[in-house]
């Protein structure tokens, strides 16, 4: 490791390694450091992603693809349910990944372009002279280190520090953060290419149960409840024990996850001189869906670039930084809005009325809505009050 | 007042450090820490603990 990078990105998930990977091809030298002792382990993820864009950051890979899929079913608490499909029987819609291989494979690109890449090594703080950051105090293996940059981006995920450190309060309200608990479950009864949600109190206060396939009879069995809905007694993991005894009695637990999602819907600023957050650590997770990998991936790729063309221009105040979040707002900004919009009706829902909702529109053709943008259409199209109620105009519509 | 992790419950998520208001928690690389000179007793973090794995004393 060297004395000075021109950016020091701290974490080494999808956001991480694509902001280290377009910072190196645009020419700056990069530090990326991973505190665990490896990159996409343990997942804290569903591991779900949409096609859209995704060749522009990976070749599309068997290895990391545990299942194509095609379909979706959402399901409610009266039994009521509304299935998509993409109509072409060989349109995929979206993977489930491995993220150990894909978080991976991310990385590795990051280190063909040039980022140099630790392991095992932690961000403990922020190195900030005169008002600006100078670079971070990495500690390795038990050794700490001064490491000097000019700019640092904040890839650490939900439990992020980097911002913090630099005046960006990410403290996520109990209201704006989901909390889950995923199974592997295998010997379960699943169409393979088709994912499942259970939405409504009765199975998951504020969030929901995903079922998503990961080959022949094999899932991520998970559940995500907004924090200020848990109870004692009422934890994702009663909720999601409760479930799999009702939905897959036989299936067995091959691997246990836990994980915490930010739906805030983003912050104000994600940026500072010399200091840029992606992904979760930017809060730009979705949060209706609580995708994340999306997301990180465009973020990081903006901050990515706007890192290498600070250091050419030699600039790194928050006036230039500031074309990170443009980017960002002009890119996945208007998906936040409209969604955190979503959320908080969701939230404010009785399955009365998600029940109510399902069945106005159960048995039609859904064939090519696979997105939520389509799906909210339809449905305000047929309820008009619905449509007052979120406020056409926000969302968008 | 002491913040107690039970880490064969613990999943090292991360949800707890997200909420801290104080910065009192940290997700180390597979355990959580905590900072008891910084924890102001609000138990955010035992409310969003998705397995119960946090007990705070006061």
């Amino acid at each position: 490791m060297k004395d000075a990078y021109d950016v020091i990105v701290v974490g080494g998930g999808p956001a991480g390694a694509v902001a280290a990977r377009y910072a190196a091809e645009g020419g700056a030298s990069v530090l990326l450091i991973e505190k665990r002792q490896e990159v996409g382990d343990s997942i804290r993820c569903a591991e779900g992603v949409p096609v859209e864009n995704l060749d522009k950051y990976l070749d599309i890979e068997d290895r990391w693809i545990a299942a194509p899929i095609k379909g979706a079913t959402i399901y409610v608490p009266d039994g009521t349910s509304v299935k998509m499909r993409t109509g072409d029987e060989n349109q995929i819609s979206g993977y489930i990944l491995e993220r150990k291989i894909f978080d991976r494979a991310l990385v590795e690109k990051a280190a063909k372009a040039g980022a140099e890449v630790y392991t095992k090594t932690t961000a403990t703080g922020l190195i900030i002279e005169n008002g600006r950051i100078a670079g971070v105090k990495i500690k390795r293996l038990g050794m700490e280190k001064d490491v000097a940059a000019n700019i640092v981006i904040g890839a650490d995920g939900v439990e992020s520090k980097v911002g913090r450190w630099a005046g960006l309060d990410t403290t996520l309200k109990l209201s704006d953060i989901e909390t889950g608990v995923q199974y592997l479950m295998t010997n379960i009864d699943i169409d393979e290419e088709n994912i499942e949600f259970y939405m409504g109190n009765q199975y998951a206060p504020g969030g929901y149960v995903w079922v998503f396939p990961k080959g022949p009879g094999r899932a991520n069995v998970g559940i995500g409840l907004l924090g200020s809905k848990i109870k004692e007694g009422g934890r994702p993991i009663d909720y999601l024990d409760k479930f799999i005894e009702n939905r897959f009695p036989n299936g067995k637990i091959i691997e246990m996850n836990y994980g915490g999602v930010p739906v805030s819907g983003g912050m104000e600023k994600i940026y500072g001189a010399g200091i840029m957050l992606v992904g979760d650590a930017g809060r730009l997770t979705d949060p209706l869906t609580g995708g994340g990998i999306k997301h990180a991936l465009w973020s990081g790729e903006l901050a990515g670039i706007t890192a290498a063309e600070a250091v050419k221009a030699g600039d790194f105040t928050e006036k230039f930084m500031k074309k990170y979040q443009k980017a960002w707002d002009d890119k996945g900004g208007k998906i936040l809005s409209r969604d955190l919009i979503l959320k908080n009706y969701y939230i404010g829902m009785t399955d009365e009325e998600v029940n109510k909702i399902a069945k106005s529109i159960e048995g039609m053709d859904f064939t090519g809505v696979l997105e939520v943008g389509k799906l909210v259409k339809i449905l305000t199209s047929i309820d008009k009050k619905l449509l007052l109620k979120l406020g056409a105009n926000q969302l968008g519509l | 007042m002491t913040v107690l992790i039970n880490r064969n419950k613990c999943g090292y998520c991360g949800a707890c450090v997200a909420v801290c208001p104080t910065m009192a928690l940290d997700l180390k690389e597979v355990w959580i820490d905590a900072d008891e000179n910084l924890c102001n007793n609000c138990s955010t973090c035992k409310k969003v603990c998705p397995v119960g794995a946090i007990e705070v004393q006061r």
